[in-house]
């Protein structure tokens, strides 16, 4: 139970620190960030159950007011505005992350894990993301669609660094990897 | 470290913080019943007023902190005019502006130890059912204790690379941060079981 409460918390802490990685921002004005990576991280080395709780753990110091999100952002204020969906996405983006990691135990680790960061931590958190844009912004579910379009080269670049990273970690230290053990 | 608490005193930090979380509630279900342009405009009157109690710095820090807010607010407009629905798109964006802008009245007045503290107490119907909500305190402690070592582990590896090469640092940083941070884990954890853990005393 220790083992389990400090690696959710350091995992919180790590989706923290890559928010502070510099940022690029696109056309359509939400940066790209590092901080999705930390989310598919969650998923694909702590597991469905352990990543979201880890996830869950970060937004709730978020809700008390650090301003871990990426540019600094944090308070109650950021869960009353249009990027809501993707906060309440992801931890459901780390669960099924974390989720399809555990399926496919017997694919080599770098594959599973990117299939899985791919589906659950681009897919899925897209989903109440654009929800949540069409119901603050009163936009139309093809418009807040197509505004998401950019971000999905910078996506598929992070699923493959999360995919590498746990791969590696897999190799140095199998057993803190909880998904496969 | 660093916090969005205000550094201005004001009369809204002697406020209970589970009181100022219900009027938040309230006041945030009430801004989605004003659905006019009039309504909202007089909402957001109110929400500036509330700011302006302590004083234009006050509220010059909060409109600060609604920097984020300002992109999306100008697509609504604009979109919103485009389609011919210039009214709607108003009453959304200041809605926007007046809900994001109370909940970050709250963020700003409220100590981030009193929030923990309503949060605990939040899960008290738990803890009489019989579950061990100690953990999650200690969660919260452990993060907040981790990012900074974190960053300070990042730094020094960055600096031994920098030190070393010509290139730039490149994401491979990633891994051996990754298992520094794993390694001090575990051990946090092993020194945790050491003094006892986590886990109540059980009654023989």
């Amino acid at each position: 139970m220790e083992r389990q409460i400090t690696l959710i918390a350091l995992f919180a802490a790590l989706i923290a620190v890559l928010g502070l990685v510099p940022k690029f921002t696109l056309a359509s004005g939400i940066p790209i960030t590092a901080q999705g990576m930390g989310i598919m991280l969650c998923g694909t080395v702590l597991g469905a159950r352990r990543g979201a709780l880890a996830v869950l753990l970060f937004l709730g110091l978020v809700a008390l007011g650090l301003p871990l999100l990426a540019g600094g952002r944090g308070g109650l204020g950021v869960f009353a505005g249009p990027t809501v969906g993707f906060l309440i996405g992801w931890p459901i983006a780390a669960f099924v992350t974390g989720w399809i990691t555990g399926q496919m135990r017997n694919t080599p680790v770098f594959l599973a894990a990117l299939i899985a960061s791919i589906i659950g931590g681009i897919l899925v958190p897209y989903i109440p993301g654009i929800l949540g844009m069409t119901a603050m912004l009163d936009m139309s579910l093809t418009q807040a669609t197509v505004s998401m379009a950019p971000f999905i080269p910078g996506d598929l670049i992070k699923a493959g660094l999360a995919a590498a990273l746990t791969a590696s970690l897999y190799k140095a230290r199998p057993a803190s990897v909880l998904s496969r053990a | 470290m660093l916090t969005l608490t205000s550094d201005i005193r004001t009369p809204y930090h002697r406020l209970r913080a589970g009181v100022k979380l219900a009027a938040l509630c309230v006041a945030t279900v009430a801004l989605f019943w004003l659905d006019s342009v009039p309504g909202m405009a007089a909402g957001l009157t109110a929400v500036a007023a509330l700011y302006l109690v302590p004083g234009w710095r006050f509220l010059r820090e909060g409109i600060a902190l609604l920097k984020p807010v300002w992109f999306f607010v100008a697509l609504v407009v604009v979109w919103h005019a485009v389609m011919g629905q210039t009214m709607a798109g108003l009453i959304i964006a200041l809605r926007l502006i007046a809900a994001v802008a109370l909940a970050n009245l709250v963020t700003m007045t409220t100590r981030f130890d009193d929030l923990t503290d309503v949060v605990m107490w939040l899960l008290t119907p738990l803890r009489k059912l019989g579950a061990n909500t100690a953990p999650l305190g200690f969660a919260i402690v452990l993060v907040v204790r981790f990012i900074p070592v974190l960053m300070d582990k990042a730094h020094k590896l960055i600096d031994a690379w920098r030190a070393r090469s010509a290139r730039r640092v490149g994401w491979q940083i990633a891994l051996p941060i990754t298992l520094i941070a794993i390694d001090d884990a575990e051990h946090v954890a092993e020194a945790l079981r050491a003094r006892g853990g986590l886990t109540p005393p059980q009654d023989p």
